[in-house]
This record gives C-alpha cells, structure tokens and sequence, in this order.
C-alpha cells in the first residue's frame, strides 16, 4: 500500500504551497497518474482522504487523470501509445520500444481558497 | 462559483456583496515522488565518490534473500561489504547478518511496505560503509511497492526463487522493468518441481530484454560464483565511471 506514503508526500508538496501561496482551503486537487505509474488510481483516492484529515486538504475533491503511455518505437521512429511496457511497436511489430510517458506521478493543479 | 458553497453569479448577496471567497486554480505540475528521488540522487552521488556499489535486493517474502545474503557474504570473505536490511518488524534478518561478521543495520518500516531514499541515507550515516566496500540492501519482501522507490542504488535485483511459478514476472511487470539483474533461488530444488526454468528466463525477458538472468542455489552454492562475478563487474563499470568524471 505505498498510495499511503505518496499521499503524504501529496500532503507535504500542498501544505508548503499553501504557504507560500497563501491559501487555506483546498477544493480540488487534480492529478496525474501515469498507466504504468505502479499506482492503483482508487487506492490513491482512498488514501488521500484518509492522508488529508486534518490539512489545508481535508474533504478536498481529487480528480485523476491518465495520461496515455506513450513509447518511441526504435525500428520504425513512430510514436505509438502502448499499454503494457515493453509491449512491441503497434505499428512494425518491432520490440522493444522506447517508453517515453506514462509512468508519471504529478499534481497537476490545485483549485484553492 | 464559490468555492465554499457552490453559489453562483446572480445568487444571495448580503449587503450586496457576495461573502465567499472566490477560488482560484494553482497550476503546479509537480511531480509526487520529487522528494523521494532528491533523496535517492544524494544516496547515488555519495555512493559514488566513495566507490560504494549499492544493490538494492527485492522479492516476494521468502525467496530466500536473506539465505543468499549470508552465503554470498561468507564467499566473499574479506572483502568489505556492509548491509542494511528492511522489514516490517523485528531484527531477526539483520541479526542473521551480524552472525556473518558483517556490519549492518535494520530499518523497520512499522506499516510500511518499502524502503524510501530518506531511511537508507540514515542507515548509511549509521552504517558508515568504508570507501570501496559493497552495500547491499535488502528490502521489504514485496515485489510491487519497492519497484516504485529510487534508493540511490546502482542496480535492483530481483530473487526469485524457483517455487514461485514461471509466470511471476509477467504477474509484476514493473519490477522486472526496474531490474537490471535477476537472482533465480533454490535451484536445489528444480528435481522436485514441475517449474519451467526456460520459461521463467522466457517471461522475464519479455518484460525486460536488458535483464542479466543468474540461477543460484544459496543453499548448496551452485550458481553463486557467477552472481559474485556479477558483483565484481558492476563494481568495475561503477569504478570507471567515476574514473571518467
């Protein structure tokens, strides 16, 4: 269940900026996760309301997003989306390709008051 | 609209004015896990102005890590290694450690379930490995969390041992990907299985064609040369990169 220890970082990174932006509340919260992120998006959902209590995030809406993975194929040059890593180019057949999005872990913005 | 209660435009007013804040967005685009990976390059630069090779073992509980810790310790004799050993609860495995001569340290994790960047820089400050030597850190049995977690090592590598079925590596992908060798454990016991050994090699190169693949028997020591011949590289491109900066 490492959801938990992200949803702490998750709570550090809002906490510092609300600090520095000097807000108090925050409504919403949208994240990034990538497909092949090693993350369970419902898993991160229920840790963040439990990591929460009690900051400027208590109660705060989340909303995933998943940006699609994406890998350069090494034979052919296209960039294809993928669903596995490692999987082989969609569009030559040719493996492996080169991944260059989807696994990352970001918060993207914050709707704050 | 409001961020406190939802009301909008045209909505109660009092005195004419509207009494809630109004919202506004923060766009930050940062990335969750840029406090763990600070943490990890630190690890990694320290590691390499000392010529400390890290490799950071993982598994599922009980592939035997710990068994091939102690043997490989006691091949390597004198050489200096120092290890720091990751469980939930108690100090049984670093205990096992000790016993072997060699210094080491346990985190325990409590509720954890992985090694972070910040706990292996404290048991490094603990440890205080000797310039050259080898750390090697065994983390929490668990093949998916600690796949995740950038320890500043040079290499992760897998144990798996042979009871485990062909098809681990395709059940947890993302280790594999994050491996750069896999250690396949308890060969000893291949006569009384039906497991495929060309099909756990099969799946765990479909996953990761890069992958160094070693079978070993911690138990009778049959395979082990090769894995401390693996060190014994790793630790030679470690030594001429740092040679090279």
């Amino acid at each position: 269940m490492h959801e938990m220890s992200l949803c702490e970082n998750i709570r550090e990174i809002i906490q510092d900026q609300a600090a520095t932006s000097g807000f108090t509340r925050v409504n919403r919260v949208w994240l990034a996760v990538g497909p092949l992120s090693c993350v369970e998006p419902e898993a991160l959902r229920f840790g963040f309301d439990v990591v929460m209590r009690g900051s400027v995030a208590e109660g705060a809406a989340v909303e995933i997003t998943t940006p699609p993975a994406k890998a350069r194929c090494l034979t052919c040059q296209r960039v294809e989306t993928i669903a596995q890593r490692y999987d082989p180019c969609p569009h030559c057949g040719a493996g492996p390709m080169e991944m260059i999005q989807g696994d990352e872990l970001r918060i993207s913005k914050l709707e704050v008051v | 609209m409001c961020g406190t209660c939802g009301c909008g435009e045209g909505q109660v007013a009092i005195d004419g004015k509207h009494h809630h804040a109004p919202t506004r967005e923060i766009a930050l685009e940062r990335d969750i896990m840029a406090k763990n990976n600070g943490y990890a390059l630190a690890n990694r630069h320290r590691f390499g102005d000392a010529g400390i090779l890290a490799l950071n073992l993982v598994s599922s509980p009980g592939a035997g890590k710990t068994a091939l810790l102690v043997q490989t310790l006691r091949m390597l004799g004198d050489e200096p290694s120092a290890v720091i050993e990751g469980d939930q609860q108690t100090t049984n495995d670093a205990d096992r450690i000790r016993a072997t001569g060699t210094p080491a340290v346990q985190i325990n994790t409590g509720k954890g379930c992985h090694l972070d960047a910040h706990m292996i820089g404290h048991a490094v400050d603990d440890l205080a490995p000797q310039p050259g030597s080898l750390l090697f850190i065994e983390n929490v049995g668990n093949l998916v969390c600690p796949a995740g977690f950038d320890l500043g090592e040079a290499h992760k590598v897998v144990v798996l041992s042979v009871t485990e079925g062909e098809d681990k590596p395709l059940k947890y992908p993302d280790m594999f990907a994050a491996a750069d060798l896999v250690l396949i454990n308890k060969a000893d016991l291949l006569p009384h299985l039906d497991t495929d050994l060309d099909l756990i090699i099969t799946n765990a190169r479909r996953i990761n064609p890069a992958l160094d693949i070693i079978t070993v028997s911690a138990k009778t020591g049959a395979g082990m040369p090769g894995w401390l011949n693996w060190i014994k590289t790793a630790r030679a491109k470690l030594h001429a990169a740092a040679a090279a900066e």
